[in-house]
């Protein structure tokens, strides 16, 4: 039966959900907005109006050099999900094609690891990576990053992996593909659009984490996170040029999601809608 | 070649014994069935031969040689699933050549290979389109595609019907006897229905709960089945059985009568009866009868045969052609 959908209704879904979109961009849009006042205007209370001035980019550029941080948010998220993805991927491979019975265990146990809030475990990652020598390295951050989103990834990956048949891998087994033959030439295409998301997620995540980025780091390995934590300093309220560094760190991630959300959304999605 | 021998072959999934131990031998370029309902193990059977499951015990072998530790790609056997399992982003030149490739044969010798496949399954036209393309009949002629270009030694079908239209269904039945008929090939069929069963079929073995309870040509298991189970699984519509005073005349425990060995009359017979649903079929005339005392039985009539709803009609079955089983289920002959 077909439904009639009159024009009224559309028109009024359509304001609500661009209504509630509004408000949950609205923080950012506030802080991108802000970061073109000047600090004087940026205190002032409530105006949607910026002067348009790019005084405080200049402030943050003069302050300290963005591209270092930069460079150590790329190295650390793309890194970090490397490492991820070449430990998940098998593991989820084998997970999902030959499951045992304590293989939803190890699933549950992996996923009950991001319960346990972050707080708990930093004074004992704090002292390991002090008498390691990893405190403020890329090389710590990255491998601290790998392992906290290490769980989600396994996940992920174990759900797409579980949409391919498995008699398409038997298939091939039949057909005399070797392990590897099976992997490279069967398993690997039909699951390339689900890695590809994987892959996105998880470098969002890794750029976004703010916890252990700003404890393990002072300078050298410091990314983005920790660039905006400097502009928020006891020395006073620089509103513009807090919103500044902040528009600066988010807009790579935001222009990377912007491109990619259709992979994103079927990625996030799978399995559920089909 | 391709004689299988199965020796004390058992299976096990943790405590659940699937299969308990089955012997059996297949002749090279017969074509066997083998026929169960769901759960009865016969996939489980495919599966360890095709050396896809490992077996817990007893060995499985190929042309006299042992392979129950070898891997399924060193057996020489060819498998269609029931899904088709076609690799769903290459063309069908390529799922064709798939085996072939990975064989590492030299392209020239492929290409040969993969075009008069296509040519013998009609493919031709659809060589560089991608299984997504396809209808399931045109799959699942792909899928015996990637199958005949190795020459195996043996071809396994898992239910490879079952996905396919009624109509499909018949005209795919008849393509698959035609190709054993050209490759002379051993082709074991694995189907939960029993006319692909009785059509296709050289030899066709009946499993139940992982045993097999008869083996033997179609014709031998209709007119002589062994016991109760096989009696009712083979033919359709399904041998009518009665017990108790009706078995006495026959100094049997059970008595088994198909419908098609009834005869039907208005004035009299053997067993009295009301005439419930009448199923006609053109040619035929199923009529599913109450009979006091047994319960609903079905006569095969001539299409035109005249009864209606809640008539009173008699029952005989046909002399000589009454299955006798003891009370343990088992034929007296």
């Amino acid at each position: 039966m077909a439904r009639a959908v009159s024009t009224r209704r559309t028109v009024v879904f359509t304001i609500v959900a661009w209504i509630i979109a509004l408000v949950i961009f609205f923080p950012i849009l506030y802080t991108i907005i802000t970061s073109f006042k000047s600090e004087t205007e940026a205190i002032q209370g409530f105006n949607l109006i910026p002067s348009g001035t790019v005084e405080s980019y200049q402030a943050v550029q003069a302050q300290s050099n963005y591209f270092k941080f930069f460079l150590n948010s790329v190295i650390i998220s793309v890194g970090s999900t490397l490492i991820a993805l070449l430990i998940s991927v098998p593991a989820a491979w084998s997970m999902a094609f030959s499951p045992t019975n304590k293989t939803k265990d190890i699933l549950m146990w992996m996923l009950s690891t991001k319960m346990m809030p972050a707080a708990a475990v930093m004074v004992p990652i704090y002292l390991l990576f002090r008498d390691f020598g990893l405190l403020d390295s890329r090389f710590g951050l990255t491998i601290m990053l790998t392992m906290i989103n290490l769980p989600i990834v396994v996940w992920m990956l174990y759900t797409y992996f579980r949409e391919i048949p498995g008699e398409i891998l038997e298939a091939s087994r039949m057909d005399g593909a070797s392990l590897w033959g099976e992997i490279w030439y069967v398993l690997t295409p039909m699951a390339v659009p689900g890695i590809a998301s994987t892959m996105l997620l998880n470098i969002i995540l890794a750029w976004n984490e703010a916890f252990w980025t700003i404890r393990l780091t002072t300078t050298n390995a410091a990314p983005l996170t920790a660039f905006i934590a400097s502009f928020s300093s006891p020395q006073g309220l620089f509103w513009a040029k807090l919103s500044a560094a902040s528009t600066l760190a988010i807009a790579p991630i935001l222009i990377m999601g912007w491109f990619s959300q259709k992979q994103l959304v079927r990625g996030l999605t799978f399995g559920a809608v089909k | 070649m391709g004689n299988i021998t199965l020796k004390k072959v058992n299976k096990s999934f943790g405590a659940t014994q699937v299969i308990p131990g089955i012997d059996l031998t297949i002749n090279e370029g017969e074509f066997v069935v083998f026929v169960g309902p769901s759960g009865c193990g016969k996939s489980t059977l495919l599966r360890l031969i095709a050396g896809l499951e490992d077996t817990t015990s007893g060995t499985i072998e190929i042309d006299g040689r042992d392979v129950t530790g070898a891997a399924p790609a060193k057996r020489g056997l060819a498998m269609v699933f029931q899904s088709y399992a076609l690799y769903p982003h290459m063309t069908v030149r390529n799922n064709i050549a798939f085996p072939l490739k990975m064989a590492k044969m030299d392209q020239g010798a492929i290409d040969k290979k993969v075009t008069e496949a296509a040519r013998v399954l009609n493919l031709t036209n659809y060589l560089d389109r991608r299984p997504g393309q396809l209808s399931g009949g045109q799959r699942q002629r792909v899928a015996i595609g990637r199958a005949i270009v190795r020459e195996p030694s043996a071809f396994l079908f898992d239910e490879p019907l079952s996905n396919l239209d009624a109509a499909l269904r018949g005209t795919m039945r008849l393509e698959i006897s035609e190709l054993h008929h050209q490759l002379k090939t051993t082709m074991i069929y694995v189907t939960h229905d029993q006319v692909e069963a009785m059509t296709m079929a050289d030899k066709i073995v009946v499993l139940s709960a992982g045993n097999i309870e008869q083996v033997g040509s179609p014709l031998d298991l209709y007119h002589r089945p062994d016991n109760i189970f096989v009696a009712g699984f083979i033919g359709s519509p399904r041998m009518n059985f009665a017990t108790g005073e009706f078995a006495k005349p026959y100094d049997a425990h059970t008595i088994g009568v198909r419908p098609e060995h009834l005869k039907l009359s208005t004035e009299t017979g053997t067993w009295r009866g009301t005439v419930g649903v009448a199923e006609h079929l053109g040619s035929d005339t199923f009529l599913h009868i109450h009979v006091d005392g047994i319960g609903l039985v079905t006569a095969r009539v001539g299409g035109d045969f005249a009864v209606k709803h809640g008539d009173k009609v008699f029952l005989t079955p046909e002399d000589g052609r009454v299955h006798k089983f003891n009370d343990k289920g088992l034929a007296i002959r």
